[in-house]
């Protein structure tokens, strides 16, 4: 597996050194490419049933790549594979008139491979790495018209709210592989039991639950999905059909034997999975673009399977992977026709279109069967499978006719939904005359094509499909499977009849719509009327009052003073001096009073009133010739307590500082009266409270008894090693003459700054 | 002696934040010659007072008993040298700031553009 997406990446990669006739085929080159991997998954699949690879990563965490091929992973790799190869042959049609094709063809093969990653991956934290990557990913091929203010806003929506959701799933990663110690899925499955009975599950599934929502567009992280339709239509087809929110259903399906079978599970999932399916329909109904309308109908989709995987029966769960294939063969289809009658007539609005179906016939047949599979009717895989759901509805264990209202209502609008897409687009009679601008060629076609063809062959042939692919995926979630067969026909039971009144009241409902336009603008009120808030809104507004709070606390903290941040620096030092201080206060002075050192008293004591001058001094020359005094009290301290070489260069340096601020001085003003008494004590007081910790600090110093041996060979060597006899000069330019070549460097790089700063800029040559 | 030279720290630390906390860049740069002065004091301090033994060995290259530790006097020797350094870079800093702004206060300088 791990070559695959070895290849992947070179492909990518190389896409960068195609030129001429090669990059004008690039498209054409990586479907070629897509078709052979799908080739190859399935010969290996079917050659050799599940294949497991794994690599060492951080053995010290026990960590490993792990990929695997068992029965879920190869419908998702086909599917991934497959349309992936349809929607490239389609792009290379749709991408025609623009520019930056290249980075958008890298992107979307990079984004394959991202997906194909999650699928293959037997690792949680290696799949949250490939889960993360298609959320960048995304984000990169959402905002491909990037000068649109509404494409920038949408991407930065989606790849927020995926990003976060992948967040949470790695903290509930985490917390259940702490239970398990290991991410190895296997090893989840081994010990599901140990698993759920442990106090972390509920969290741990809650987070991982979240990601799951927030990729696969589940209420309430739905809204990010319909922005993402400012990408170019390919993508959309790509992403809503195959890939990316089928991602959280995976995962759903992948996590199912380990955290799956219990009322959380049940009630979280059948919960969300309920509310979205119902939403997504109900808002698609009253779309204006097409595009729009078939997003919600994703959403709508995406709730069914959550909802399908949260009933947790075998019938259900089989319905689901059917309804997985069902949904990406029409997706994919219906986006493809999107973007060829947007190509065809420059428009995606309802309103400009209409009776299309004699100028695009072949594309008209596509968009109705594609839509006769979405409503559910008979001779497509959609009837099919929306059989198997109403089945696996009735019989939930726990009875809730709840679920089976909402399924049986979200239907209904469902087919309504459908009726009225092909009615709009191909049968109804047009305000205007609509206008073909440029007929689709054959790489337009031969997606939707395809994909209808098998919908179909599927339909009329389910055992196709029944036989091994679904069965080979439901030996992976349920240990103990019944196989199952697929069948066309059911005969007359309470499906049926259930089937029958849905298709019925659909029409019923497309029919209304269509006949009475008023529906439309009442029912557009009435929502207007009980949906209090709309989610991408309060998106908008919790990211705005973020910025704006942390604006506001920058203000508070970051204020610009230079000196209240000093302050805060001297305080907190201070008190944290001070505690420690308190804490070992128990120690004992030993000082021997030194009788014949007068001298040395009076230079202490000098230096001392120097410092304390200093600071209420308003002249400025008195404030330098007072530096200047304490300087040179300290150079005789320095020379009494036998530091003879400190003496020297103190003496030097405090020399070089005064004339240089006496040099300065010239230029500038007078010291100004800046602050107010107030400020001065405030000052005073803080540096009171620092310079008397700081004077404890000294005495206690004296008392700490440093280890010797740094002395001891210093002393020693000085002479034997450096040939000095003086210690201090043999350590600073023999022992550590590097250090002091640095700071020779220090000061040359201080002299340079000096020079570039006093020099006068020469004046421009005219 | 000890005590003394602990409240000679301590005033210069004193000294030294009081002028870090004017408004005066001048005061401020006064402010950092008093605090590396009283850290170059704490540091020679700290292991120890000797009296007239400085650190050197007897004229024969033998190492010489109870002289001053020469480790600390080779790392204060090195603060001075960058202090002045430092030092002489904030003046030069200074002296342009004053040519281009006409200003002495600190509170001038929060932005770092026009807003």
């Amino acid at each position: 597996m791990i070559n695959v997406l070895v290849l992947i990446l070179l492909l990518s990669l190389s896409l960068l050194f195609f030129k001429g006739t090669l990059k004008k085929q690039m498209a054409n080159v990586i479907a070629v490419f897509q078709a052979g991997l799908f080739a190859y998954i399935a010969y290996l699949y079917l050659n050799n049933g599940n294949i497991q690879e794994s690599f060492d990563w951080i053995s010290a965490l026990n960590l490993s790549f792990v990929f695997n091929l068992d029965g879920i992973s190869f419908i998702f790799s086909m599917l991934i594979t497959g349309i992936g190869a349809l929607v490239f042959i389609y792009a290379r049609y749709y991408m025609k008139k623009y520019e930056r094709t290249t980075p958008f063809y890298i992107y979307l093969t990079l984004f394959s491979g991202a997906m194909l990653g999650i699928v293959f991956s037997g690792n949680l934290i290696q799949l949250f790495v490939f889960w993360e990557l298609t959320s960048v990913l995304s984000f990169l091929l959402i905002t491909f018209f990037h000068e649109k203010e509404r494409a920038r806003k949408a991407a930065f929506q989606g790849l927020f709210i995926t990003l976060m959701g992948g967040l949470a799933m790695l903290g509930g990663i985490i917390l259940i592989g702490s239970v398990v110690d290991s991410y190895n899925i296997h090893d989840w499955t081994q010990n599901a039991d140990a698993i759920k009975n442990s106090e972390l599950y509920t969290a741990g599934l809650i987070l991982i639950l979240v990601g799951i929502f927030t990729k696969s567009a589940q209420f309430p992280f739905h809204f990010w999905l319909p922005g993402a339709m400012e990408a170019p239509t390919p993508v959309s087809s790509f992403l809503h059909s195959a890939t990316m929110v089928k991602a959280g259903f995976f995962l759903l399906l992948r996590l199912h034997p380990s955290l799956g079978g219990t009322p959380e599970w049940f009630y979280i999932l059948s919960t969300a999975g309920a509310i979205t399916m119902f939403i997504g329909v109900y808002f698609a109904i009253l779309r204006t673009e097409i595009k729009s309308v078939l997003a919600y109908t994703t959403i709508n989709a995406l709730g069914v399977l959550t909802l399908l995987m949260g009933i947790d029966t075998f019938l259900s769960v089989k319905a689901a992977i059917l309804f997985l294939i069902i949904h990406a063969f029409y997706k994919a289809t219906l986006f493809m026709v999107a973007g060829v009658i947007d190509k065809s007539t420059g428009t995606k609005l309802f309103a400009n279109l209409g009776g299309l179906r004699k100028e695009m016939p072949l594309v008209f047949i596509f968009t109705l069967l594609a839509t006769l599979s979405m409503a559910g009717l008979p001779p497509m895989l959609g009837f099919l499978g929306k059989e198997l759901i109403y089945e696996a509805k009735i019989n939930i264990p726990e009875a809730s006719n709840f679920i089976l209202i909402i399924g049986v209502a979200s239907n209904i609008l469902l087919v309504a939904v459908s009726v009225l897409f092909t009615y709009k687009i191909f049968i109804k009679k047009p305000a205007h005359k609509v206008e073909i601008k440029s007929k689709p060629n054959i790489n337009g076609l031969i997606g939707p094509g395809i994909l209808v063809i098998l919908s179909l062959i599927f339909g009329l042939f389910p055992q196709l499909l029944g036989g091994n692919i679904i069965n080979d995926a439901l030996s992976n979630v349920f240990e103990n499977y019944t196989p199952v067969k697929l069948k066309l026909w059911h005969g007359f039971n309470t499906v049926f009849f259930l089937s029958l009144f849905t298709v019925i009241a659909g029409f019923i409902v497309a029919l209304l719509i269509i006949k009475f336009e008023k529906i439309t603008f009442y029912w557009n009120k009435f929502n207007e009327r009980i949906l209090l808030f709309r989610f991408t809104d309060v998106f908008v507004k919790a990211i705005d009052s973020f910025v704006s709070i942390s604006r506001k606390k920058d203000k508070i903290v970051q204020h610009g003073y230079h000196r209240y941040y000093l302050l805060s620096i001297f305080l907190l030092t201070s008190v944290l001096l001070w505690s420690q201080f308190f804490e070992t206060r128990s120690w004992i002075f030993n000082i021997d009073n030194d009788k014949n050192s007068f001298y040395i008293l009076i230079v202490i004591v000098i230096t001392i009133l120097a410092s304390i001058l200093a600071m209420f001094s308003n002249k400025r020359l008195a404030t330098i010739a007072i530096l200047g005094v304490s300087g040179y009290g300290i150079a005789l301290i320095y020379l009494y307590y036998s530091a003879v070489d400190l003496a020297i260069t103190q003496i030097l340096v405090e020399t070089v500082v005064v004339v240089l601020f006496v040099i300065v001085l010239q230029k500038l003003p007078r010291f100004a009266k800046l602050s107010n008494w107030k400020i001065k004590v405030r000052d005073l007081a803080i540096a009171l409270i620092f310079g008397t910790v700081m004077g404890l600090l000294a005495l206690k110093a004296t008392e700490v008894n440093f280890d010797s041996s740094l002395y001891d060979f210093y002393s020693e060597n000085s002479y034997l090693q450096g040939f000095g006899k003086n210690v201090v000069n043999v350590i600073l330019v023999d022992f550590r003459g590097l250090d002091t070549f640095g700071e020779v460097i220090v000061l040359a790089i201080a002299a340079l700054g000096v020079s570039v700063l006093l020099s006068k800029p020469k004046k421009k040559k005219v | 002696m000890e005590i003394l030279l602990a409240i000679l720290i301590g005033s210069l630390y004193t000294a030294g934040v009081y002028m870090l906390l004017r408004r005066s860049i001048l005061k401020f740069i006064i402010g950092i010659i008093f605090i590396s002065n009283a850290t170059n004091l704490l540091v020679f301090m700290s292991s120890g007072l000797v009296k007239g033994n400085p650190p050197f060995t007897a004229p024969d290259g033998t190492p010489l008993e109870q002289t001053a530790d020469p480790l600390n006097q080779a790392l204060v020797l090195t603060a001075i040298v960058i202090g002045l350094g430092v030092v002489a870079y904030t003046l030069a800093l200074k002296y342009k700031f004053f040519e281009l702004t006409k200003t002495d206060d600190l509170d001038e300088l929060k932005q770092t553009e026009e807003v």
